[in-house]
């Protein structure tokens, strides 16, 4: 499968949308349910994100190291760890899982 | 004054060394789901938002098509639309540097600005931590994408780890209230129920969805909003 036509694709819908932020007039940021539904939405996008990125494989559900590093990421940001020590307490749990034989 | 006694351009600087590494990740993963390296670079080059990212190549590496991929991606950035409707109202750049704003908005670049309340702070931590993000992001996406293949598994190191924990720490700051928190477990399970149904990158769409709708339907003046309907602790003693 050729990928370059969708990448390409991605990248000019990407700037474009940041491109028709920076056009849409200040007043209208005023408008309390598109606060909300912008609001709303980068939260579930990033939840389910999560999830994802911790369960599926393929079409499949599965439980393996990378819910340790789910573990470890949400020890790490209640202990009010910055971003990238969190990013390595992720990797280190999933890399100290697999090296233990689980997932 | 000089340039690190600024707050804006050290908080600005840090961000953009922690998500500029992370950048080995995205790069590493990319190759392994099967793209080259100019594709990868190229995402990073121009694409350049990180869970945009991310969400392509981890659809790609899921076996699911490039339009797919494509869509995902264009979802993930509809929110840099609306950070850029908050910075242009704050930084009002005009021009040119309306065009290389636009470029550099990501969640980094727009948390560090909105993070302070000088004017002057505001347009160095956009600037900053813009800048800085895209040029690190890109030369570790290249070590990463080059790395990539010597590294063999990804997996191995954790850094599909790393991508689960970065989602996880870019969502974790805006769930503290309680109404939010509750989306992102409804979204959560709405993609639990539609992975195994639909294909990859979908369930993504369907969460999207279901936040879109709450977000239509639920939305009150300021701070109502932010309580539920029934209070499901109401047994519990208030903090």
């Amino acid at each position: 499968m050729n990928l370059w036509p969708w990448i390409l694709l991605a990248c000019i819908l990407a700037f474009a949308t940041k491109l028709l932020g920076y056009l849409v007039p200040a007043r209208l940021m005023g408008n309390p349910r598109m606060a909300a539904v912008a609001g709303t939405l980068t939260i579930g996008l990033l939840a389910s994100l999560t999830v994802v990125n911790t369960l599926a494989t393929g079409q499949a559900l599965v439980l393996d190291a990378r819910l340790g590093a789910l573990a470890a990421a949400a020890a790490a940001l209640w202990l009010r760890a910055p971003f990238l020590v969190v990013v390595l307490c992720g990797a280190a749990a999933a890399a100290g899982l697999r090296l233990l034989g689980w997932g | 004054m000089s340039f690190l006694s600024s707050p804006a351009a050290r908080v600005g600087l840090s961000i953009s060394l922690a998500t500029g590494l992370y950048g080995i990740s995205f790069g590493a993963l990319s190759v392994a789901a099967g793209l080259d390296f100019w594709q990868t670079q190229v995402l990073s080059l121009l694409l350049f938002s990180g869970g945009s990212q991310f969400a392509f190549v981890g659809i790609i590496a899921g076996g699911g098509t490039g339009a797919a991929a494509m869509g995902a991606a264009a979802l993930l950035g509809i929110r840099n639309g609306v950070y850029g409707m908050q910075l242009n109202a704050l930084l009002r750049p005009r021009g040119w540097r309306k065009v290389v704003s636009a470029h550099v908005t990501i969640d980094e670049s727009t948390a560090t600005s909105t993070g302070q309340t000088d004017t002057r702070e505001q347009r160095i931590g956009f600037w900053v931590a813009g800048g800085g993000v895209f040029v690190l992001w890109n030369v570790f996406t290249a070590a990463g994408a080059l790395l990539g293949n010597a590294l063999g598994d990804p997996r191995q190191w954790g850094l599909d780890g790393a991508a689960v924990a970065a989602f996880l720490g870019l969502l974790w700051p805006r769930i503290r209230a309680r109404q939010a928190a509750g989306i992102a477990v409804l979204c959560a399970l709405a993609t639990v129920l539609a992975v195994p149904v639909l294909p990859p990158g979908i369930p993504i769409l369907v969460a999207a969805l279901v936040a879109g709708l709450i977000g239509w339907f639920r939305h009150r003046p300021a701070t109502a909003g932010m309580e539920p309907d029934v209070e499901p602790y109401a047994h519990r003693e208030k903090p």
